[in-house]
Protein backbone atom coordinates (compact mmCIF):
# COMPACT_ATOMS: atom_id res chain seq x y z
CA UNK A 1 0.00 0.00 0.00
CA UNK A 2 1.46 3.52 -0.88
CA UNK A 3 2.17 6.25 1.73
CA UNK A 4 -0.82 8.14 2.64
CA UNK A 5 -1.33 11.07 5.39
CA UNK A 6 -4.49 10.16 7.26
CA UNK A 7 -6.70 13.16 9.10
CA UNK A 8 -9.86 12.68 11.21
CA UNK A 9 -12.40 15.52 10.39
CA UNK A 10 -13.93 17.53 13.03
CA UNK A 11 -17.18 18.88 10.49
CA UNK A 12 -18.20 18.43 7.18
CA UNK A 13 -17.07 21.80 6.51
CA UNK A 14 -13.56 20.89 7.52
CA UNK A 15 -13.78 17.94 5.39
CA UNK A 16 -14.31 19.99 2.76
CA UNK A 17 -11.87 22.59 3.57
CA UNK A 18 -9.69 19.62 4.18
CA UNK A 19 -9.96 18.20 0.58
CA UNK A 20 -7.20 18.28 -2.28
CA UNK A 21 -5.68 16.96 -5.18
CA UNK A 22 -4.48 13.54 -3.75
CA UNK A 23 -7.87 13.33 -1.48
CA UNK A 24 -10.15 10.52 -0.32
CA UNK A 25 -12.90 10.50 2.41
CA UNK A 26 -12.97 7.64 4.42
CA UNK A 27 -16.65 6.56 5.73
CA UNK A 28 -16.28 2.73 6.94
CA UNK A 29 -13.87 1.57 4.66
CA UNK A 30 -14.96 -1.73 3.46
CA UNK A 31 -14.44 -1.13 -0.05
CA UNK A 32 -11.67 1.60 0.09
CA UNK A 33 -9.05 -0.46 2.18
CA UNK A 34 -9.46 -3.27 0.11
CA UNK A 35 -9.33 -0.89 -3.15
CA UNK A 36 -6.09 0.58 -1.16
CA UNK A 37 -4.48 -2.76 -0.26
CA UNK A 38 -5.10 -4.16 -3.93
CA UNK A 39 -3.14 -0.94 -5.06
CA UNK A 40 -6.25 0.24 -7.47
CA UNK A 41 -7.23 3.37 -4.64
CA UNK A 42 -4.09 5.02 -4.13
CA UNK A 43 -4.91 8.41 -1.87
CA UNK A 44 -1.71 10.90 -0.73
CA UNK A 45 -4.29 11.90 2.30
CA UNK A 46 -7.49 10.36 3.74
CA UNK A 47 -9.95 12.58 5.36
CA UNK A 48 -12.19 10.04 7.66
CA UNK A 49 -15.78 11.47 7.85
CA UNK A 50 -16.99 7.95 9.37
CA UNK A 51 -17.64 9.49 12.90
CA UNK A 52 -19.05 12.92 11.48
CA UNK A 53 -22.78 13.72 13.17
CA UNK A 54 -24.13 12.17 10.15
CA UNK A 55 -25.63 9.25 12.12
CA UNK A 56 -28.75 9.84 12.65
CA UNK A 57 -32.47 8.76 11.15
CA UNK A 58 -35.13 11.02 12.02
CA UNK A 59 -38.56 12.09 10.25
CA UNK A 60 -38.41 14.86 8.74
CA UNK A 61 -42.31 16.34 8.24
CA UNK A 62 -43.63 12.89 6.06
CA UNK A 63 -40.03 12.44 4.66
CA UNK A 64 -37.24 10.39 6.32
CA UNK A 65 -33.51 11.63 6.54
CA UNK A 66 -30.92 8.75 6.64
CA UNK A 67 -27.58 10.35 7.80
CA UNK A 68 -24.57 9.68 5.38
CA UNK A 69 -22.41 7.45 8.13
CA UNK A 70 -25.26 5.28 9.29
CA UNK A 71 -24.37 2.06 9.15
CA UNK A 72 -25.63 -0.49 7.17
CA UNK A 73 -26.54 -2.98 10.08
CA UNK A 74 -28.70 0.44 11.50
CA UNK A 75 -30.55 1.37 8.41
CA UNK A 76 -31.65 -2.13 8.44
CA UNK A 77 -32.81 -2.51 11.99
CA UNK A 78 -34.25 1.02 12.20
CA UNK A 79 -38.33 0.72 13.33
CA UNK A 80 -39.27 3.53 10.74
CA UNK A 81 -37.40 2.23 7.97
CA UNK A 82 -38.55 -1.51 8.73
CA UNK A 83 -42.10 -0.04 8.61
CA UNK A 84 -42.07 2.62 6.34
CA UNK A 85 -39.81 1.11 3.55
CA UNK A 86 -39.44 -2.57 4.20
CA UNK A 87 -37.87 -2.79 0.73
CA UNK A 88 -35.25 -0.71 1.36
CA UNK A 89 -34.56 -2.59 4.79
CA UNK A 90 -34.84 -5.79 2.72
CA UNK A 91 -32.43 -4.87 0.26
CA UNK A 92 -29.45 -3.52 2.75
CA UNK A 93 -30.13 -7.18 4.76
CA UNK A 94 -29.16 -8.74 1.21
CA UNK A 95 -26.24 -7.18 0.70
CA UNK A 96 -22.69 -8.55 2.35
CA UNK A 97 -22.14 -9.74 5.62
CA UNK A 98 -23.22 -9.03 9.24
CA UNK A 99 -19.71 -7.73 9.94
CA UNK A 100 -19.07 -5.48 6.69
CA UNK A 101 -23.03 -4.17 7.38
CA UNK A 102 -21.69 -3.26 10.89
CA UNK A 103 -18.90 -0.68 9.34
CA UNK A 104 -19.92 0.15 6.00
CA UNK A 105 -21.86 3.81 5.95
CA UNK A 106 -25.07 4.74 3.61
CA UNK A 107 -22.63 6.87 1.59
CA UNK A 108 -20.13 4.71 1.68
CA UNK A 109 -22.31 1.96 -0.25
CA UNK A 110 -23.67 4.44 -2.66
CA UNK A 111 -19.71 4.86 -3.91
CA UNK A 112 -18.75 1.62 -3.23
CA UNK A 113 -16.50 0.70 -6.69
CA UNK A 114 -17.36 -2.13 -9.12
CA UNK A 115 -16.04 -5.25 -8.43
CA UNK A 116 -15.12 -6.54 -11.94
CA UNK A 117 -12.24 -8.53 -11.81
CA UNK A 118 -10.24 -6.56 -14.41
CA UNK A 119 -11.14 -3.23 -12.25
CA UNK A 120 -9.79 -4.97 -9.58
CA UNK A 121 -6.64 -6.46 -11.17
CA UNK A 122 -4.10 -3.71 -11.69
CA UNK A 123 -1.76 -6.11 -13.96
CA UNK A 124 -4.72 -5.57 -16.16
CA UNK A 125 -5.74 -2.91 -18.57
CA UNK A 126 -9.17 -1.11 -17.28
CA UNK A 127 -10.83 1.61 -19.04
CA UNK A 128 -12.15 2.76 -14.99
CA UNK A 129 -9.22 2.82 -13.51
CA UNK A 130 -6.55 3.87 -16.46
CA UNK A 131 -8.75 5.60 -19.13
CA UNK A 132 -7.65 4.55 -22.72
CA UNK A 133 -6.21 1.14 -21.86
CA UNK A 134 -8.80 -0.88 -22.65
CA UNK A 135 -11.26 -3.44 -21.33
CA UNK A 136 -10.54 -7.19 -21.54
CA UNK A 137 -13.82 -7.98 -19.89
CA UNK A 138 -15.51 -7.49 -23.34
CA UNK A 139 -13.88 -11.21 -24.63
CA UNK A 140 -12.80 -11.90 -21.25
CA UNK A 141 -14.76 -12.75 -17.93
CA UNK A 142 -18.18 -10.31 -18.06
CA UNK A 143 -20.50 -13.60 -17.07
CA UNK A 144 -22.16 -10.98 -14.19
CA UNK A 145 -20.91 -7.78 -15.73
CA UNK A 146 -23.58 -5.38 -17.14
CA UNK A 147 -26.72 -6.21 -20.11
CA UNK A 148 -28.15 -2.91 -19.94
CA UNK A 149 -26.71 1.12 -20.76
CA UNK A 150 -22.89 -0.39 -21.33
CA UNK A 151 -20.29 1.38 -23.50
CA UNK A 152 -17.43 -0.46 -25.75
CA UNK A 153 -15.70 1.29 -23.06
CA UNK A 154 -16.58 -0.55 -20.03
CA UNK A 155 -19.63 -3.18 -19.20
CA UNK A 156 -19.00 -2.83 -15.03
CA UNK A 157 -21.42 -3.07 -12.83
CA UNK A 158 -22.86 -0.82 -9.73
CA UNK A 159 -22.65 -3.70 -7.24
CA UNK A 160 -25.08 -2.37 -4.47
CA UNK A 161 -28.55 -3.52 -3.36
CA UNK A 162 -28.90 -0.90 -1.34
CA UNK A 163 -28.96 1.92 -4.07
CA UNK A 164 -31.19 -0.14 -6.06
CA UNK A 165 -33.55 0.13 -3.46
CA UNK A 166 -33.08 3.94 -2.95
CA UNK A 167 -33.81 4.59 -6.96
CA UNK A 168 -37.09 2.80 -6.45
CA UNK A 169 -37.85 5.22 -3.60
CA UNK A 170 -36.75 8.48 -5.92
CA UNK A 171 -34.41 9.18 -3.00
CA UNK A 172 -32.74 12.50 -2.60
CA UNK A 173 -28.77 12.25 -2.11
CA UNK A 174 -28.00 15.49 -0.18
CA UNK A 175 -24.16 16.95 -0.82
CA UNK A 176 -22.21 19.67 0.17
CA UNK A 177 -18.89 20.19 -1.47
CA UNK A 178 -16.56 23.17 -2.63
CA UNK A 179 -19.15 24.05 -5.03
CA UNK A 180 -22.13 24.61 -2.30
CA UNK A 181 -24.94 22.49 -1.11
CA UNK A 182 -27.02 20.37 -3.88
CA UNK A 183 -29.59 17.80 -4.01
CA UNK A 184 -29.01 15.07 -6.25
CA UNK A 185 -32.10 12.66 -7.11
CA UNK A 186 -31.91 9.05 -7.27
CA UNK A 187 -31.93 7.80 -10.05
CA UNK A 188 -29.21 10.13 -11.43
CA UNK A 189 -26.37 9.85 -8.55
CA UNK A 190 -24.75 7.22 -10.87
CA UNK A 191 -23.71 7.46 -14.47
CA UNK A 192 -23.98 5.41 -17.44
CA UNK A 193 -20.27 4.55 -18.71
CA UNK A 194 -20.54 6.33 -22.17
CA UNK A 195 -16.90 6.87 -22.84
CA UNK A 196 -15.78 8.03 -19.15
CA UNK A 197 -16.14 4.90 -16.76
CA UNK A 198 -13.84 6.29 -14.77
CA UNK A 199 -16.54 8.80 -13.44
CA UNK A 200 -19.14 6.45 -11.41
CA UNK A 201 -21.26 9.39 -10.25
CA UNK A 202 -22.30 12.61 -11.01
CA UNK A 203 -19.91 14.24 -7.98
CA UNK A 204 -17.71 16.09 -8.35
CA UNK A 205 -13.80 16.37 -6.63
CA UNK A 206 -14.45 17.31 -2.70
CA UNK A 207 -18.42 16.94 -2.96
CA UNK A 208 -19.45 15.20 0.25
CA UNK A 209 -23.36 12.98 0.73
CA UNK A 210 -24.40 14.29 3.73
CA UNK A 211 -27.74 12.49 4.02
CA UNK A 212 -30.21 10.59 1.92
CA UNK A 213 -34.07 11.95 2.37
CA UNK A 214 -36.37 9.47 1.46
CA UNK A 215 -40.05 10.87 0.24
CA UNK A 216 -42.72 9.06 1.98
CA UNK A 217 -43.23 5.62 0.59
CA UNK A 218 -45.24 4.87 -2.50
CA UNK A 219 -48.44 3.40 -2.42
CA UNK A 220 -48.76 -0.12 -2.96
CA UNK A 221 -47.28 -3.26 -2.25
CA UNK A 222 -43.13 -3.30 -2.20
CA UNK A 223 -40.56 -6.28 -2.35
CA UNK A 224 -36.54 -6.40 -3.06
CA UNK A 225 -36.00 -9.62 -4.38
CA UNK A 226 -32.10 -10.54 -5.31
CA UNK A 227 -31.16 -13.81 -7.12
CA UNK A 228 -26.82 -14.43 -6.68
CA UNK A 229 -24.87 -17.88 -7.28
CA UNK A 230 -25.09 -18.80 -2.96
CA UNK A 231 -27.68 -17.99 -0.80
CA UNK A 232 -25.83 -15.17 1.21
CA UNK A 233 -22.46 -12.63 0.98
CA UNK A 234 -22.63 -12.77 -2.78
CA UNK A 235 -23.27 -10.23 -5.08
CA UNK A 236 -26.60 -10.02 -7.11
CA UNK A 237 -26.58 -11.72 -10.45
CA UNK A 238 -29.88 -9.78 -11.15
CA UNK A 239 -31.98 -8.30 -7.99
CA UNK A 240 -35.09 -6.33 -8.26
CA UNK A 241 -37.13 -3.36 -6.44
CA UNK A 242 -40.56 -2.63 -7.25
CA UNK A 243 -43.51 -1.41 -6.20
CA UNK A 244 -47.29 -2.08 -7.40
CA UNK A 245 -50.23 -0.67 -6.84
CA UNK A 246 -53.59 -1.60 -8.57
CA UNK A 247 -56.63 0.08 -8.32
CA UNK A 248 -60.28 -1.77 -7.61
CA UNK A 249 -60.84 -1.32 -11.18
CA UNK A 250 -57.55 -3.97 -12.15
CA UNK A 251 -55.30 -1.67 -13.65
CA UNK A 252 -52.40 -0.60 -12.54
CA UNK A 253 -52.31 2.98 -10.70
CA UNK A 254 -48.93 3.11 -9.86
CA UNK A 255 -45.64 0.99 -10.40
CA UNK A 256 -41.47 1.70 -9.25
CA UNK A 257 -39.08 -1.19 -11.05
CA UNK A 258 -35.37 -0.78 -10.54
CA UNK A 259 -32.60 -3.94 -11.35
CA UNK A 260 -29.92 -4.32 -9.97
CA UNK A 261 -26.55 -6.58 -10.89
CA UNK A 262 -27.30 -5.30 -14.84
CA UNK A 263 -25.90 -2.11 -15.54
CA UNK A 264 -23.38 0.34 -14.30
CA UNK A 265 -26.14 2.17 -12.51
CA UNK A 266 -29.43 0.74 -10.16
CA UNK A 267 -31.27 0.15 -13.46
CA UNK A 268 -34.73 2.29 -13.02
CA UNK A 269 -36.79 0.18 -15.71
CA UNK A 270 -39.01 3.20 -16.79
CA UNK A 271 -40.20 1.62 -19.79
CA UNK A 272 -41.37 -1.35 -17.88
CA UNK A 273 -43.18 1.13 -15.38
CA UNK A 274 -44.59 3.30 -18.63
CA UNK A 275 -45.60 -0.16 -20.00
CA UNK A 276 -47.71 -0.89 -16.99
CA UNK A 277 -49.20 2.41 -15.24
CA UNK A 278 -53.04 2.17 -16.36
CA UNK A 279 -53.25 -1.12 -17.79
CA UNK A 280 -54.55 -4.42 -16.28
CA UNK A 281 -52.24 -6.04 -13.59
CA UNK A 282 -51.95 -9.57 -15.32
CA UNK A 283 -49.18 -12.22 -16.27
CA UNK A 284 -49.45 -10.92 -19.56
CA UNK A 285 -48.92 -7.57 -19.35
CA UNK A 286 -45.87 -8.24 -16.87
CA UNK A 287 -44.26 -10.25 -19.38
CA UNK A 288 -44.87 -7.57 -22.03
CA UNK A 289 -43.64 -4.75 -19.87
CA UNK A 290 -40.93 -6.78 -18.86
CA UNK A 291 -39.35 -7.29 -22.42
CA UNK A 292 -40.01 -3.60 -23.50
CA UNK A 293 -37.53 -2.89 -20.68
CA UNK A 294 -34.72 -5.70 -22.30
CA UNK A 295 -35.49 -4.89 -25.73
CA UNK A 296 -32.66 -2.46 -24.95
CA UNK A 297 -30.38 -4.87 -23.11
CA UNK A 298 -26.71 -5.83 -25.11
CA UNK A 299 -25.77 -8.58 -23.53
CA UNK A 300 -22.36 -10.18 -23.91
CA UNK A 301 -22.07 -13.89 -24.76
CA UNK A 302 -21.28 -15.31 -21.35
CA UNK A 303 -23.72 -12.86 -19.82
CA UNK A 304 -26.76 -13.03 -21.75
CA UNK A 305 -28.86 -15.74 -19.57
CA UNK A 306 -29.53 -12.18 -17.50
CA UNK A 307 -31.89 -11.03 -19.83
CA UNK A 308 -34.12 -14.03 -19.12
CA UNK A 309 -33.18 -13.73 -15.79
CA UNK A 310 -33.95 -10.29 -15.56
CA UNK A 311 -37.26 -10.94 -17.26
CA UNK A 312 -38.57 -13.66 -15.27
CA UNK A 313 -37.74 -11.72 -12.13
CA UNK A 314 -39.34 -8.80 -13.12
CA UNK A 315 -42.67 -11.27 -13.73
CA UNK A 316 -42.21 -12.93 -10.69
CA UNK A 317 -42.16 -9.85 -8.84
CA UNK A 318 -45.09 -8.16 -9.49
CA UNK A 319 -47.10 -11.38 -9.79
CA UNK A 320 -46.23 -11.93 -5.89
CA UNK A 321 -47.32 -8.16 -5.26
CA UNK A 322 -50.29 -8.13 -7.51
CA UNK A 323 -53.57 -8.91 -5.98
CA UNK B 1 0.95 8.67 14.26
CA UNK B 2 0.03 7.91 18.32
CA UNK B 3 -3.35 5.65 18.58
CA UNK B 4 -4.86 4.25 22.05
CA UNK B 5 -7.13 1.42 22.22
CA UNK B 6 -8.57 -0.71 24.97
CA UNK B 7 -7.89 -3.60 23.60
CA UNK B 8 -9.58 -7.14 25.59
CA UNK B 9 -9.91 -4.08 28.50
CA UNK B 10 -6.25 -3.02 28.72
CA UNK B 11 -5.17 0.20 27.40
CA UNK B 12 -2.29 0.32 24.44
CA UNK B 13 -0.96 3.63 22.94
CA UNK B 14 1.16 2.43 20.31
CA UNK B 15 2.95 4.41 17.08
CA UNK B 16 1.84 3.40 13.83
CA UNK B 17 2.03 3.90 10.43
CA UNK B 18 -1.49 5.19 9.02
CA UNK B 19 -1.32 2.07 6.56
CA UNK B 20 -1.46 -0.48 9.41
CA UNK B 21 -4.33 -2.58 9.53
CA UNK B 22 -6.46 -3.56 13.33
CA UNK B 23 -5.28 -7.24 12.13
CA UNK B 24 -1.84 -6.34 11.67
CA UNK B 25 -1.47 -4.20 14.77
CA UNK B 26 -3.13 -6.80 16.81
CA UNK B 27 -1.16 -9.42 15.87
CA UNK B 28 2.38 -8.11 14.83
CA UNK B 29 2.91 -5.48 17.36
CA UNK B 30 0.61 -6.18 20.29
CA UNK B 31 1.33 -10.08 20.26
CA UNK B 32 -2.73 -11.22 19.83
CA UNK B 33 -2.51 -13.68 17.21
CA UNK B 34 -6.14 -14.82 17.83
CA UNK B 35 -7.56 -12.89 15.13
CA UNK B 36 -6.01 -14.85 11.98
CA UNK B 37 -5.18 -13.48 8.57
CA UNK B 38 -7.57 -15.51 5.98
CA UNK B 39 -7.95 -13.72 2.78
CA UNK B 40 -7.29 -9.95 3.99
CA UNK B 41 -10.33 -8.77 2.05
CA UNK B 42 -13.27 -9.18 4.63
CA UNK B 43 -14.07 -12.13 2.45
CA UNK B 44 -13.13 -15.00 4.83
CA UNK B 45 -14.39 -13.37 8.66
CA UNK B 46 -11.15 -15.38 9.74
CA UNK B 47 -10.06 -11.45 11.30
CA UNK B 48 -13.03 -11.04 12.87
CA UNK B 49 -12.90 -8.77 16.45
CA UNK B 50 -15.48 -6.77 18.05
CA UNK B 51 -15.19 -2.92 17.56
CA UNK B 52 -16.89 -1.16 20.53
CA UNK B 53 -18.66 -4.31 21.06
CA UNK B 54 -19.78 -4.73 17.01
CA UNK B 55 -18.46 -7.54 15.18
CA UNK B 56 -15.70 -6.11 11.96
CA UNK B 57 -13.50 -7.53 9.89
CA UNK B 58 -9.93 -6.56 11.31
CA UNK B 59 -8.36 -6.75 8.29
CA UNK B 60 -10.86 -3.75 6.65
CA UNK B 61 -10.12 -1.50 9.26
CA UNK B 62 -7.39 1.25 9.24
CA UNK B 63 -5.77 1.04 13.08
CA UNK B 64 -5.92 4.87 13.04
CA UNK B 65 -9.08 5.05 12.02
CA UNK B 66 -10.28 3.01 14.78
CA UNK B 67 -8.34 5.41 17.28
CA UNK B 68 -10.15 5.91 20.81
CA UNK B 69 -12.18 2.52 20.21
CA UNK B 70 -12.46 -0.17 22.70
CA UNK B 71 -11.42 -4.07 20.86
CA UNK B 72 -12.28 -7.36 22.05
CA UNK B 73 -10.34 -10.52 20.26
CA UNK B 74 -11.25 -14.38 20.85
CA UNK B 75 -8.35 -13.67 23.53
CA UNK B 76 -10.42 -11.30 25.96
CA UNK B 77 -13.57 -13.57 25.50
CA UNK B 78 -12.88 -15.40 28.14
CA UNK B 79 -13.49 -13.40 31.84
CA UNK B 80 -11.58 -14.49 34.96
CA UNK B 81 -10.31 -17.87 33.35
CA UNK B 82 -14.17 -19.02 32.65
CA UNK B 83 -14.63 -19.93 28.90
CA UNK B 84 -16.95 -17.81 26.97
CA UNK B 85 -20.52 -19.88 26.68
CA UNK B 86 -19.58 -19.54 22.97
CA UNK B 87 -16.13 -21.13 23.47
CA UNK B 88 -17.55 -24.18 25.55
CA UNK B 89 -20.47 -24.86 23.66
CA UNK B 90 -18.13 -24.89 20.46
CA UNK B 91 -16.04 -27.57 22.34
CA UNK B 92 -19.09 -29.67 23.30
CA UNK B 93 -20.53 -29.58 19.42
CA UNK B 94 -16.89 -30.05 18.08
CA UNK B 95 -17.49 -27.67 16.18
CA UNK B 96 -14.65 -27.29 14.35
CA UNK B 97 -11.83 -29.40 12.39
CA UNK B 98 -8.55 -27.33 12.06
CA UNK B 99 -9.95 -24.26 14.04
CA UNK B 100 -8.30 -21.66 11.77
CA UNK B 101 -11.44 -19.97 11.77
CA UNK B 102 -12.56 -20.42 15.11
CA UNK B 103 -11.74 -17.56 16.60
CA UNK B 104 -13.69 -15.38 13.93
CA UNK B 105 -17.04 -17.85 14.34
CA UNK B 106 -16.04 -17.09 18.08
CA UNK B 107 -15.93 -13.58 18.02
CA UNK B 108 -18.73 -12.98 14.73
CA UNK B 109 -21.16 -15.34 17.08
CA UNK B 110 -20.48 -12.98 20.25
CA UNK B 111 -21.32 -9.76 18.14
CA UNK B 112 -24.07 -11.54 16.54
CA UNK B 113 -25.90 -12.71 19.13
CA UNK B 114 -26.10 -8.61 19.98
CA UNK B 115 -27.42 -7.76 16.99
CA UNK B 116 -31.20 -7.10 16.71
CA UNK B 117 -33.55 -7.21 13.89
CA UNK B 118 -34.40 -8.97 10.99
CA UNK B 119 -31.71 -10.72 8.62
CA UNK B 120 -32.38 -11.36 4.63
CA UNK B 121 -34.19 -14.67 5.91
CA UNK B 122 -36.37 -13.23 8.12
CA UNK B 123 -40.25 -14.06 7.17
CA UNK B 124 -42.04 -10.59 8.66
CA UNK B 125 -39.46 -7.92 8.91
CA UNK B 126 -41.06 -5.90 11.69
CA UNK B 127 -40.47 -8.94 14.04
CA UNK B 128 -37.20 -9.64 15.93
CA UNK B 129 -36.91 -13.02 14.84
CA UNK B 130 -36.17 -16.26 16.83
CA UNK B 131 -32.82 -17.32 16.18
CA UNK B 132 -33.83 -20.61 14.49
CA UNK B 133 -30.38 -22.75 12.21
CA UNK B 134 -31.74 -20.62 9.30
CA UNK B 135 -31.39 -17.42 11.03
CA UNK B 136 -28.25 -18.30 12.55
CA UNK B 137 -26.42 -19.60 9.16
CA UNK B 138 -27.54 -16.74 7.47
CA UNK B 139 -26.68 -13.85 10.36
CA UNK B 140 -23.18 -15.94 10.33
CA UNK B 141 -22.54 -15.90 6.43
CA UNK B 142 -19.53 -13.63 6.79
CA UNK B 143 -17.64 -16.40 8.27
CA UNK B 144 -16.33 -19.53 6.39
CA UNK B 145 -15.04 -22.43 7.42
CA UNK B 146 -13.16 -24.57 4.47
CA UNK B 147 -13.57 -27.99 7.08
CA UNK B 148 -17.04 -27.57 6.54
CA UNK B 149 -17.86 -27.67 10.30
CA UNK B 150 -20.64 -25.52 9.21
CA UNK B 151 -23.57 -27.72 10.85
CA UNK B 152 -21.73 -28.15 14.57
CA UNK B 153 -20.99 -24.45 14.46
CA UNK B 154 -24.33 -23.34 13.88
CA UNK B 155 -25.86 -26.13 16.67
CA UNK B 156 -23.24 -24.67 19.09
CA UNK B 157 -24.49 -21.08 18.54
CA UNK B 158 -27.91 -22.32 18.28
CA UNK B 159 -27.27 -23.76 22.05
CA UNK B 160 -26.14 -20.21 23.47
CA UNK B 161 -28.63 -18.62 21.64
CA UNK B 162 -31.76 -20.23 23.48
Amino acid sequence: MKPFEYARAGSTAEAVRDFGPGTMYLGGGTNLVDLMRLGVAEPERLVDVSRLPLDGIEPVGDRVRVGATVRNTDLAADPLIRTRYPMLARAVLAGASGQVRNVATVAGNLLQRTRCAYFQDVTRPCNKRRPGSGCPAVAGDHANLAVLGTSGACVATHPSDMAVALAALDAQVHVTGPGGDRIIPMPGLHRLPGEEPERDTVLSPGDLITSVELPPPPPGASLYRKVRERASFAFALVSIAAVLDVGADGDVADCRIALGGVAHVPWRAERAERALIGGPATGEAFLQAAEAELEQARPLPRNAFKVPLARNLIVAALEELAP
Amino acid sequence: MNITLQVNGVPRTVDVDPRISLLDLLRERLGLIGAKKGCDHGQCGACTVLIDGRRANACLALAVAVDGSEVTTVEGLAADGELHPLQSAFMEHDAFQCGYCTPGQLCSAAGMLGEPGPSAVTGDILVDPDLTPEEISERMSGNLCRCGAYVNIVSAIGEVAR
